[in-house]
């Protein structure tokens, strides 16, 4: 388009001469270094309105979990017993895992496609320290899965089915968020395997998958040849986890398995991360 | 070295600051059995503006990382300040553009120089900054709209933001008109003047020779050279003479004043002398020489002399 024909950066200097003396760098011990590692809430703000503004993470991760849970939460049988609640509010714990689960996995991916575009490579220029960028990555990653969770649960207040005590509600939600580092650990292994901006179109339907398969949309029935495959899927352990605040049922081969596969997404993405460090 | 020596203390204001800009110490950084940096000697003072000359794979970039921090030599230490370069960039000391990446698409100009700038202790403001960049009307435009032009002024924006002193350039007028160039190169003099270290790679000889006070010129990961684009020219200077001449007395040759080297392909002998009146009319007079042509050796050709030459010690990695 129109090519730099003014100065990059000639008039950058203030025009008045007596402030010249300012921008001269003087004595390099006098200069600061900022507090905290250069974690600072500026960097938040815009953090968070890059995820809020892209209009798949949105879609995606907001809307979708809670039209899910509009389609199965209010079929017959939601009133039915489970635990100290009903079966409507087990599809909205199920539902709020979903949405937080791919929230954190579109994180953990853009951490990858940011190391791609050199913009991590970017970062190291500056004073921000490695600890505060993995920092403000995990706060935004919360923040957002907190979002999804509060989404599908005031789609369930809305909807008025789901029933269960005030402190399983509140127990509920805080479980998923812990789980849902998980999924962004998954993101991040992902997001380096397949580069750039496909790997959220390979996170959405695979997520959708182990949905499926981890018995978060649809029940399992113990002891089905479904089941039998389901408990090794990497969606069981956390849905189990996740409710059992509401279903006082936690199986010791769910908690295996969302410690278990937690530990390999994280082994897999420090794998890639740690294959990636030639040139940063 | 005296030309810029004279600028540093011809400065106008400022703190005399008694370490070098940048000092490294026997730099060496193998990647696996490859040796891209042999062992580097370097110290650049404040206030000059320095090119990293050499051809691809040179080194250079792998220098400009350490000088960055962004990696360990493996043997050697690189210093910036007098500091571990980490903390030199801690205090914003360091700036770097890059020719490529490093923006982030779904951010505006505008967010993109706030995120960098909420990074630092002290930095100049936002706005003045984009205005003087040249990118104030472009402020809230996406970085993935903007063109590659916009998009290097704004690198420039977050480069300049911390004041750094000193700034470091991955071939940076790549993509710019003749005027831009000039225009480029000009802001850069007078930040030189002001006291900012500039280095800056680049594999134009033309470039170099204009713009910088020194150059370095690298090749296999050592420093072939060093001195002021004059210096690095007389390296050049001299003519070489051929001529067609069976059964040439070389040592006869090389022993006439002011040949640097006598080459023999075939019946073809290539004398490179500074004298080439001297060497044409001992070959007419007294040898069967015949077909004699004189070339001039251009700084293209010393520069391929210095950085690829048959007889670089180094040899390919």
């Amino acid at each position: 388009m129109n090519h730099p024909t003014k100065p990059l950066a000639s008039s950058r200097f203030r025009g008045d001469p007596e402030n010249l003396s300012t921008i001269v760098p003087t004595d390099p011990t006098a200069r600061r270094v900022p507090p905290f590692g250069g974690f600072n809430a500026t960097v938040l703000r815009l953090e968070l309105k890059r995820m809020l503004r892209n209009r798949r993470t949105i879609i995606f991760t907001l809307i979708f979990p809670a039209a899910m849970f509009f389609a199965f939460g209010g079929t017959s049988g939601s009133q039915a017993r489970v635990g100290s609640g009903n079966v409507s509010a087990y599809i909205m714990v199920s539902m709020a895992l979903y949405g937080a689960a791919l929230t954190a996995a579109a994180g953990g991916a853009m951490v990858a496609l940011e190391r791609s575009l050199g913009w991590s490579r970017q970062l190291r220029l500056t004073p921000l320290n490695p600890v505060a960028y993995i920092l403000v990555k995990a706060l935004v990653a919360l923040v957002m899965g907190a979002i999804a969770v509060a989404v599908v649960n005031i789609a369930g207040i809305v909807q008025g089915q789901p029933e269960m005590p005030l402190h399983a509600w509140i127990a509920c939600a805080l479980v998923t968020l812990v789980c849902t580092l998980t999924f962004a650990a998954l993101g991040v292994f992902v997001g380096y395997v397949v580069p750039g901006e496909n790997a959220m179109q390979i996170l959405g339907p695979g997520l959708a998958l182990m949905s499926f398969l981890g018995g978060v949309f649809i029940p399992l029935t113990a002891g089905s040849a479904v089941w039998h495959v389901a408990v090794f899927t990497p969606m069981y352990g956390v849905a189990e986890v996740a409710r059992s605040p509401l279903t006082h049922d936690l199986p010791w081969y769910a908690l295996v398995n969302a410690v278990a596969w937690f530990l390999v997404f994280v082994a897999g993405a420090a794998w890639r991360m740690s294959k990636d460090t030639a040139r940063v | 070295m005296t030309v810029q020596m004279e600028s540093a203390s011809g400065r106008t204001t400022g703190v005399p600051v008694p370490v070098p800009a940048v000092r490294l110490t026997g730099v060496t950084k193998d990647f696996g059995s490859v040796h891209a940096v042999r062992g580097v000697d370097l110290v650049l003072e404040p206030g000059e503006v320095v090119a990293f000359l050499g051809p691809n794979g040179a080194g250079k970039t792998t220098t400009i990382d350490m000088i960055l921090g962004l990696s360990r030599p493996t043997s050697g230490s690189a210093e910036v300040f007098g500091m571990e370069p980490r903390r030199a960039i801690a205090r914003g000391l360091v700036a770097a553009v890059m020719q490529t990446g490093g923006l982030l698409k779904d951010l505006s100009v505008r967010e993109t120089v706030e995120y960098t700038a909420s990074l630092f202790a002290d930095t100049r403001p936002v706005d003045e900054v984009l205005a003087s960049a040249g990118i104030a009307t472009i402020a809230d435009r996406k970085v993935a709209k903007c063109s590659g032009g916009e998009q290097q002024r704004l690198r420039f924006a977050m480069a300049l933001l911390s004041d750094p002193a000193l700034l470091l350039l991955d071939e940076p007028t790549t993509g710019m008109d003749v005027e831009g160039r000039r225009a480029f190169w000009g802001a850069i003099r007078r930040d030189a003047q002001l006291g900012r270290t500039v280095l800056f790679a680049t594999h134009y000889l033309e470039e170099a020779d204009q713009y910088a006070d020194r150059i370095i010129l690298v090749s296999n990961g050592r420093v072939v050279a060093d001195g002021s684009g004059n210096e690095i020219k007389a390296l050049a200077a001299g003519r070489t003479v051929r001529a067609t001449l069976r059964g040439a007395d070389t040592t006869a040759l090389s022993t006439l004043g002011g040949v640097d080297r006598v080459e023999v392909r075939g019946d073809q002998v290539y004398v490179h002398a500074k004298d080439s009146d001297a060497v044409a009319r001992y070959l007419l007079t007294q040898t069967d020489a015949r077909d004699l042509e004189i070339v001039a050796r251009g700084l293209e050709e010393a520069f391929l002399t210095l950085t690829g030459g048959p007889d670089d010690e180094g040899g390919q990695p």
